[in-house]
């Protein structure tokens, strides 16, 4: 243990809080210090202030909390990563706001600039996209392909549960002492003990490694899910574009993650127990680490996208009322990146040594990945391609995708070749590269994921005019704040600077902030949105579930939809099922008779691991010994009496299954079809009218 | 010509016509696979540290000063031997033999198991007197990183054998149990190949390149 007196709170004290700070020395850099950390308080005393005054306790711990059905935790991960991506969002703008300040000038200290954009990319990376992406495959998967829940219910409960105290460490690191200043990546050996000494890194070490785990149990889970728990007649070409993606994403999440948790364990011992592996000294080695990390980073990249470009895929395929263009194509697209992105890693530090010839390799291999990437492009186009198709509002996102996106990657073809990026790296032009591909790409595909799954969640649809204002503001708030930046970059303005000199970069700046203010009111927007939906909810009611005329499995059940998802398991003949039964009219079969349904049982270890590994993090994070050991013991002995509960199902009567399901095929057979040009109109109650001409 | 179904798990005897167990155990079993694969990863990357690091002794002692061979090669035959009885586990659960055989090989195994750990602790505390600690290199580091991340896997499958006799004994051999037994195997020749590695690459190739 690096010297420190191990006193009951470790090396906790008063100096640990920023009001401490604020009092010692009023400024503005403390003052949003303690405004940020104000915010953390009052959001987290009126959450619980709010549950209490509407005595929602019971029903969130009996019907949430300890709820293993695979849509309440997708929904739950959603709600986790909207909240990240709110702060995650205030720190971009606050962050514009000081480098747009002029030159020289500024509010922030660069100590506190450095924690805003190390905690930025650490919580959009891990606490934004993973979890978005994540909770909508928890919602869909299952119910695309078939299936009653996910592989393994209580894992997934705890994956969740790993992801949302790893989290928690990000908002208790604004409260508590400061966060890492070394960036997501968390380079050593700056990050080592010799230059940081603080809690920042140690943060950053807790948070990475323990929703690493989460999310390795959650890529572990979902692989074993498609390949095992798809219905009959499900083959693998078979399988919607979606499911496919994701089952890339896990396979690149089994193989991808261990490097991150081995990078994060290894600067854990140099930091706790003095050990070498990437100090200056006695024979460290830091390319060791970044040679880990980025053998993570790359890979984890492509695990984001990958899940959105399967989002568009049957974004594209709906809403042009077609068959999705290119399957195969498709298919071997997605293997030949998930394949490819373990090649790559390299190109992250072309300008740290290697020979040009290790460059030269890496930055091939980097460019042969726009081959695939191109491939899906243009099946994309095709499938638009006199298709009939609705602009509502995951469609324009799609739209938005295509042009943005295709920008962004080809500036990551112009650094992939080693010379261009000795003269960019490090400026904002590979910012301005990789928020060109991260946001069309990963969010503009989650936004549209929550458009069009969020009726066949709550059972109405989301308000359609605020969400057309919220992809306006989305589009132009990005091309604001990020088109700017590949000027600037080309220009020569370092990445990560609190402060700059020259005076032509200050126009690009303020175009910039402004951008980051239209990217606050998207945010805004997107709970506007909800608020007005949810108020106008008896108009768009589409129980019957299926809103947008879909195609595969999920269409075909009651929105929301029951526990058990499918009275009767489907049979499957054909890689759009729903659609072609639709077609047969077949859509919605009378069953000849009912099973009991099995159903895994509620269960608390997700909440008490959540806890535990919270209070370990933060005992770690503070040299609080015995507490950590305590908690340690907590875990193990949690897991271990939990392994001997063996009452893990609950069985849902035959009978109870028949009348809900006869109840909803009444309302099915009531309800008045709507042609999909009207489904935006209130007389849209989620059965589609059958289209016999333009089907192919 | 089909197999018959109680042979689609090798060693587990699951009767003929118990269709949702065997589906269970299939996907459980599966699930344990792709777990144990992702374990893999941290070893393959724990070896490479290792490998690039043998020279960055940093005029620290080195494998020559410190490797024990004599106690690494019987630490090697209690590790085999542990298999061989987790194997013998593994044949009681087939052929119907009565619990009481399994749980009798398992406290075989947890005893070699238990034996492993003395001896690699005491090759550790020996290597410590020579000055062999983590903190004097970056070597002694990644050693650090390696063997004893091994070891506490063992250590791991030692605290589960305990667990899962209790549970033989209290809860008996139901399809749950029979398919615990089948991952805790796995899970123990698991760690006796990552020991093959460890032999090969630590202790071998450090001698040979260190």
């Amino acid at each position: 243990m690096t010297s420190a007196d191990p006193g009951f709170l470790g090396r906790l004290s008063w100096d640990a809080f920023p009001v401490a700070g604020l009092i010692q020395n009023p400024s503005t850099n403390e003052i949003v210090a303690n405004a940020a950390a104000a915010i953390v308080l009052v959001g987290a005393v009126s959450v619980i202030g709010l549950l209490s005054w509407f005595r929602l306790w019971g029903p969130l711990w009996r019907d949430w909390l300890t709820s293993v059905d695979h849509k309440k935790i997708g929904i739950m991960y959603i709600v986790f990563a909207i909240v990240m991506l709110a702060r995650g969002v205030l720190e971009g703008v606050v962050m514009r706001a000081q480098q747009a300040a002029g030159p020289g000038e500024g509010f922030l200290e660069p100590e506190h600039f450095a924690e805003l954009f190390s905690t930025h990319g650490t919580i959009m990376i891990f606490f934004v996209a993973v979890p978005f992406v994540f909770g909508i495959a928890n919602f869909v998967v299952p119910l695309m392909i078939g299936a009653r829940d996910v592989a393994f219910p209580r894992l997934n409960q705890i994956s969740l549960g790993l992801t949302v105290s790893a989290g928690m460490m990000l908002m208790v690191s604004l409260v508590v002492g400061r966060f890492s200043t070394g960036g997501w990546t968390a380079y050593p050996p700056y990050t080592g003990a010799a230059f940081n000494p603080g809690v920042g890194p140690d943060y950053w070490i807790w948070a990475i490694v323990v929703s690493g785990v989460g999310t390795t149990l959650t890529g572990i889970n979902f692989a074993v899910t498609i390949y095992k728990l798809r219905a009959p007649g499900m083959k693998f070409m078979r399988l919607p574009m979606y499911c496919w993606t994701i089952i890339c994403s896990s396979i690149l999440i089994i193989f991808a993650m261990p490097p991150l948790g081995v990078a994060a364990l290894l600067l854990a011992a140099d930091r706790y127990l003095d050990f070498h592996f990437f100090t200056n000294d006695l024979g460290g080695n830091m390319m060791n680490y970044a040679n880990l990390f980025w053998l993570f980073g790359h890979p984890e990249v492509y695990l984001l996208v990958l899940p959105a470009y399967g989002i568009y895929s049957e974004i594209f395929a709906t809403f042009s009322a077609k068959r999705l263009y290119g399957y195969n194509s498709l298919v071997i697209a997605t293997m030949s990146i998930a394949v490819l992105s373990f090649t790559v890693w390299l190109h992250h530090f072309f300008t740290m040594g290697q020979s040009a010839l290790i460059n030269a390799v890496f930055g091939i291999a980097t460019m042969l990945i726009a081959i695939p990437t191109g491939v899906k492009v243009y099946d994309w186009m095709a499938t638009l391609w006199r298709g009939r198709i609705r602009f509502s509002v995951p469609m324009l996102y799609g739209l938005a995708f295509l042009m943005l996106f295709v920008i962004g990657g080809l500036s990551g073809v112009i650094l992939a070749n080693p010379t261009v990026d000795y003269q960019v790296h490090n400026t904002l032009f590979l910012v301005a590269h990789f928020h060109n591909v991260l946001l069309p790409g990963v969010l503009f595909g989650l936004l549209a994921a929550y458009n069009y799954w969020f009726p066949k969640a709550f059972g109405f649809r989301l308000n359609e005019g605020w969400g057309r204002v919220t992809v306006a503001l989305w589009t132009v708030g990005f091309m604001l704040t990020f088109m700017p930046l590949y000027f600037v970059g080309l220009m020569g303005m370092p990445r990560r600077s609190y402060s700059w000199e020259d005076p032509s970069f200050h126009p690009f700046m303020i175009v910039a902030v402004l951008g980051a203010l239209v990217i606050l009111c998207a945010l805004l927007s997107v709970l506007v949105q909800l608020w007005v939906s949810i108020r106008d909810r008896e108009k768009t009611r589409v129980l019957v579930g299926d809103p947008w005329d879909g195609r595969t499995l999920e269409w075909s059940i009651p929105a929301p939809p029951p526990p058990y998802n499918f009275a009767i398991i489907p049979q499957v003949t054909d890689r759009d099922d729903f659609a072609a039964r639709k077609q047969r009219g077949e859509a919605y079969p009378t069953p000849q008779s009912y099973e009991d349904i099995e159903m895994p049982r509620n269960t608390g270890i997700g909440f008490i691991l959540c806890v535990s590994s919270g209070v370990w993090m933060f005992a770690l994070v503070w040299w609080i010994w015995w507490l950590a050991i305590l908690m340690t013991v907590m875990m193990l002995l949690a897991v271990i009496v939990w392994s001997f509960d063996t009452s893990t199902e609950i069985i849902i009567p035959a009978e109870e299954v028949r009348k809900d399901h006869e109840a909803w095929l009444d309302q099915v057979h009531s309800a008045q079809a709507v042609d999909r040009d009207y489904e935006a109109s209130t007389e849209n109650q989620g059965l589609a009218r059958p289209d016999l001409e333009a089907v192919t | 010509m089909r197999r018959a179904p109680s042979h689609s798990y090798p060693g587990l005897n699951l009767g003929e016509d118990h269709a949702s167990a065997h589906k269970f155990t299939e996907v459980v079993t599966f699930g344990f696979w792709v777990f144990l694969m992702s374990d893999l990863v941290y070893f393959g990357l724990m070896f490479a540290i290792y490998i690039t690091m043998i020279d960055a002794q940093a005029g620290g002692p080195g494998p020559h000063e410190l490797f024990d061979l004599k106690s690494i090669f019987a630490q090697t035959l209690i590790l085999l031997t542990s298999s061989l009885t987790v194997g013998l586990a593994m044949l009681a659960l087939k052929y119907n033999l009565p619990r009481g055989r399994i749980v009798l090989w398992f406290g075989v195994t947890l005893i070699l198991g238990l034996s492993f750990l003395v001896l690699e602790i005491r090759d550790f505390m020996a290597m410590a007197e020579k000055g062999g600690i983590p903190q004097r290199s970056g070597f002694l580091s990644a050693f650090y990183g390696l063997v004893p991340l091994h070891g506490l896997h063992v250590a791991a499958g030692c605290l589960w054998l305990v667990v899962l006799g209790i549970q033989l004994r209290v809860m008996g051999l139901t399809d749950l149990i029979m398919s615990r037994v089948v991952r805790l195997a796995l899970f123990w020749h698991f760690l006796d190949l990552i020991w093959i590695g460890i032999i090969t690459i630590v202790y071998f190739g450090g001698l040979s390149y260190g």
